[in-house]
């Protein structure tokens, strides 16, 4: 009976008048944001697995020097598309899920403020990701101008470059009105007592994210936009050959590129602070500067944007102030993982699934942090931009982080969500297997950037093989891991089958998403309710 | 000291991942392909040996960087583990119940503060030394194209060389080919250029980068430089190599399809040497140039001058060679028909009536012979006359 697939299993019966929609109906119309918050999940995980192909495909054709499954074109489409869909498919709305089931429930909410424009953002994600998708059979093939869509080569791909542009368009409008919303349900929508100092973490990670997504998505529109119609309409604001500037472009493109970063991170950060105070049995240490280092770090991501684009040629004074603010990030990051440690210091903890990813979340994204603070340095960046090592770094963040934090989440709040546990042996499985192979695919690709291998390169010099060749099996038992963790480990707890879950299964959690049935009824927090001081539990 | 530090931990470090990481797939290419001296080692750890200051002070960053995040890595690891290993439930450890102290956040801001600080501060000096491009010894422009590199000698000793740098074609088909067999190895792969970059030893080199259709970049990692060739604009880097050899470097700016396939191929090579790389190519650039002692016949001659004629002169002089206004008329002019050649030639090459007929002598002898010799010879012009380039030759004195 999970809330997932059957919303009549709860016990309430106070609704008989209220219809609500079955079958197609109750997913099309949704207004429920715990139906929203499951569909962008499944879109997100069905992206990953569509960016995860990819990303085989171009892991298999680096197992050896030459090249044997692809031609190059081919190759820079699958390179450019993995990035697209990882990023705007997977992880922002992964997400954007996350905050639809449990902001809500986290602050004592009846459901989002804007319950249709909910169901609009998401829906709009569907002809999005069908025409990104759809791309790949057009003539001349999927985008190849790399995720960050450098102008001019933009202007030099064929029409689903136009496709493209128009769908990160639609996904952009998306993210928008789901800040809006995210946005308005936290500030008016908390249950009486449940002040903004009060609320849960992951609800402070998404409220900055929330307002940095609004603050740049219009940035990414206007670059993409100016792309279009330089590739249409006669104008040149990107094309050298008519007075326009490429390196205008990255500026552009960057300002939203940058605090883009964080967006990815914040929400994770969020998941990370509340599972580590739950397995450890001990409160968040220094909340307060939790909530003061995640909006330093969205502040300065503002002013870090250049960093990179050293080697565009930028004069000493732009190197030298990039490359400060860059590092000052640094420290707010620092906070955070001395804050998790020190939730961690003298607790009484144990070690199920949601705690492993949020360990192996601790230990391997301070690994992409520290590579990051070697990045940071101009001089260094002058030799790793554009190779390898960058490749590995942004995925120690992004998958390591990102990731694995989503991982962590849907572990801590599967039992809420479906009303039953998940399979505790399975998913220790799938967290070390997915540590191994995560770390045979990225680690020795620092070394390849360090030897110099260009990134978005279809074949190398015959002395980088051994390393690709590493880093193609580490993938595919990445890659498998996460089909594993699909096929026995979500879908068994989406039918309902395991152990049923209590109400509040984990020993140690805090909140109010704890203090409602398991699985959440349809509809919860119809009347605002009654909170004690710390504003984590329900009295009366 | 430093260095020193780093040269211990990088053998023993280095040694034992690579066994680790290599050693269950040592397959066929690490056992049979080289290490390409100036370009990758096989599976190469760290950054290139440093063949330039800047590169070497690169690399010294970089061991610094890698040893400080090390030790606080270790250092916040190991408490962190401490506390998995004893605060856990399951070895009955009952949880505290502290959870803030203003002093400490304030520690552990400062902190890494500090520490920040004192990172940056090593890197202010390289980069300033980085970006002082001023009193080159030579210029070279590099230009980006899909896909190769085009290099041209705009300053310096080899003025005026240039020259375009591709990949070497069979290597490129054995990429479509599926790649270079196991056992038949090539040390060069995609890397091997039919016309590489030339430049002297111990000599300030300025790189100056452009390109003609997208962004490429242009990368010698062993001279620990980087800069993207930006279409429409110059940017520009330096190097000066302190070692003779071949370096290479791969274009690192996603450009389009043969993106893997525009390689950089630098020779340093000593000061003699590189006066006679000089000569030769000068040598090879009056070959391909007009000879000026050539004689030649007259419908040569003229067929060659109206090109340079309706290039040059036609703006004003006219198709008809009536001239308009001012200008004077060629057509009929006692000038062009006297038989006192040197009357023309001077015209061209010193020009006419303070200017209003410019002097033409950035034109080459065989150019100015052309375009007299038709004026001589066209409209109702036939005097039958030619103007060889030794003629103009010997009017320039």
């Amino acid at each position: 009976m999970s809330a997932v697939l059957d919303p009549h299993g709860h016990t309430h019966d106070d609704h008989h008048d209220h219809h609500a929609p079955t079958g197609w109906r109750r997913w099309v119309y949704a207004t429920n944001h715990k139906d929203i918050g499951t569909l962008y999940l499944l879109f997100a995980f069905t992206m990953l697995m569509v960016g995860g192909v990819l990303a085989l495909l171009i892991r298999a054709e680096l197992f050896q020097p030459g090249l044997q499954l692809v031609n190059p074109e081919l190759f820079n489409q699958l390179t450019t598309m993995h990035g697209l869909i990882m990023v705007f498919g997977a992880i922002m709305p992964g997400f954007v899920g996350f905050a639809n089931w449990m902001i809500p429930l986290q602050i004592g909410a009846s459901d989002m403020a804007f319950a249709r424009m909910n169901n609009f953002s998401f829906w709009l994600l569907i002809p999005a990701g069908l025409m990104i998708m759809g791309s790949f059979f057009m003539p001349g093939g999927a985008p190849a101008a790399g995720w960050t869509l450098y102008a001019p080569l933009t202007l030099q791909m064929g029409p689903s470059m136009d496709v493209a542009i128009f769908a990160l368009h639609i996904l952009g409008a998306s993210s928008i009105m789901g800040s809006i919303n995210i946005i308005v349900t936290i500030l008016n929508m908390r249950a009486p007592g449940m002040t903004l100092m009060k609320m849960p973490m992951f609800a402070w990670t998404w409220l900055i994210t929330a307002y940095l997504l609004i603050a740049v998505m219009p940035v990414l529109a206007g670059a993409i936009t100016m792309t279009l119609t330089d590739r249409h309409f006669g104008t040149s604001f990107f094309n050298p050959a008519a007075g326009g500037d490429p390196v205008m472009y990255q500026h552009i493109f960057w300002f939203f590129g940058h605090p883009e970063v964080y967006i990815m991170i914040l929400p994770a950060f969020g998941i990370i602070s509340q599972v580590v105070p739950a397995f450890a049995r001990k409160r968040l240490f220094g909340y307060t500067s939790m909530v003061y280092a995640t909006s330093s770090i969205a502040i300065l991501s503002f002013v870090v944007w250049a960093h990179h684009m050293f080697t565009t040629g930028m004069p000493v004074t732009g190197q030298l102030f990039f490359m400060y603010a860059t590092m000052l990030i640094a420290v707010p990051t620092a906070v955070k993982i001395f804050n998790w440690i020190a939730t961690m210091w003298q607790g009484s903890m144990t070690f199920e699934t949601p705690m492993l990813f949020a360990v192996g979340f601790i230990f391997v994204f301070t690994m992409g942090g520290f590579t990051g603070l070697i990045l940071a340095m101009a001089p260094i960046d002058i030799q790793l931009q554009d190779t390898y090592y960058v490749v590995a770094h942004f995925h120690y963040v992004l998958v390591a982080g990102s990731l694995y934090a989503m991982f962590a989440g849907v572990y801590y709040w599967m039992p809420k969500w479906t009303g039953v546990m998940y399979n505790e042996t399975r998913g220790k499985i799938h967290f070390w297997w997915s540590l191994i192979a995560f770390n045979i695919t990225f680690f020795p690709m620092h070394f390849l950037g360090l030897a110099g291998m260009p990134r978005r390169y279809a074949d190398y010099p015959m002395q980088f093989a051994d390393f690709n060749a590493l880093a193609s099996v580490g993938g595919f038992a990445f890659g498998i891991a996460q089909v594993y963790f699909f096929f026995f480990i979500v879908l068994p707890c989406m039918m309902g089958k395991g152990e049923k879950a209590g109400q509040k299964p984990w020993e140690g959690a805090e909140g109010l998403e704890w203090q409602i049935p398991s699985p959440a009824p349809f509809h919860t927090f119809e009347n605002p309710p009654k909170l004690d001081a710390s504003a984590s539990r329900i009295v009366g | 000291m430093m260095k020193s530090i780093a040269g211990k931990l990088a053998s023993v470090a280095m040694g034992a991942t690579a066994w680790l990481a290599t050693a269950p797939l040592t397959v066929a290419y690490a056992v049979k392909v080289n290490d390409l001296p100036g370009g990758p080692a096989v599976n190469q750890l760290n950054l290139h040996p440093p063949v330039t200051k800047i590169a070497a002070d690169q690399a010294w960053l970089h061991w610094f960087m890698l040893i400080v995040c090390s030790v606080i890595f270790v250092a916040v690891f190991a408490v962190m583990f401490y506390s998995i290993w004893k605060h856990r439930k399951s070895v009955g450890h009952k949880a505290a119940t502290f959870h803030e102290s203003v002093t400490v956040e304030i520690v552990w801001t400062v902190i890494p503060f500090i520490i920040v600080i004192l990172m940056a501060l090593p890197a202010t000096k390289v980069i300033v030394a980085m970006k002082d491009t001023t009193n080159a010894d030579l210029t070279i422009k590099a230009t980006g194209m899909q896909w190769k590199w085009g290099y041209d000698y705009i300053n310096g000793e080899g003025e005026g060389i240039g020259f375009l740098s591709a990949l070497d074609s069979e290597h490129r088909a054995l990429s479509n080919a599926g790649g270079p067999k196991a056992d038949a190895p090539i040390d060069n792969y995609l890397l091997k250029v039919d016309n590489p970059l030339v430049v002297p030893v111990d000599k300030k080199i300025r790189i100056i980068t452009t390109a003609n259709d997208v962004i490429h970049a242009f990368m010698v990692p062993s001279f620990g430089i980087k800069q993207d060739a930006i279409p429409g604009f110059v940017r520009d880097t330096w190097f000066r190599a302190e070692k003779i050899g071949d370096y290479y470097g791969q274009c690192a700016e996603l450009c389009g399809k043969e993106h893997a396939y525009m390689p950089i191929h630098v020779r340093v090579v000593s000061a003699e040497n590189y006066s006679k790389w000089v000569g030769e190519e000068m040598k090879k650039i009056a070959a391909k140039a007009d000879d000026p002692a050539r004689v030649w016949a007259l419908d040569e001659m003229v067929a060659r001058g109206e090109k340079v004629y309706s290039a040059n002169c036609q703006a004003c002089h006219q198709a008809n060679g009536k001239g308009a206004g001012p200008i004077k008329p060629l057509d009929g002019a006692a000038v062009v028909l006297d038989a006192d050649k040197s009357r023309t030639i001077s015209v061209l090459l010193n020009g006419q009536n303070n200017g209003a007929m410019p002097a033409w002598k950035q034109l080459s002898d065989t150019d100015i012979a052309a375009v007299i010799t038709y004026t001589k010879n066209h409209w109702s012009n036939k005097t039958d006359q030619i103007v060889q380039p030794a003629d103009v030759q010997s009017a320039r004195k």
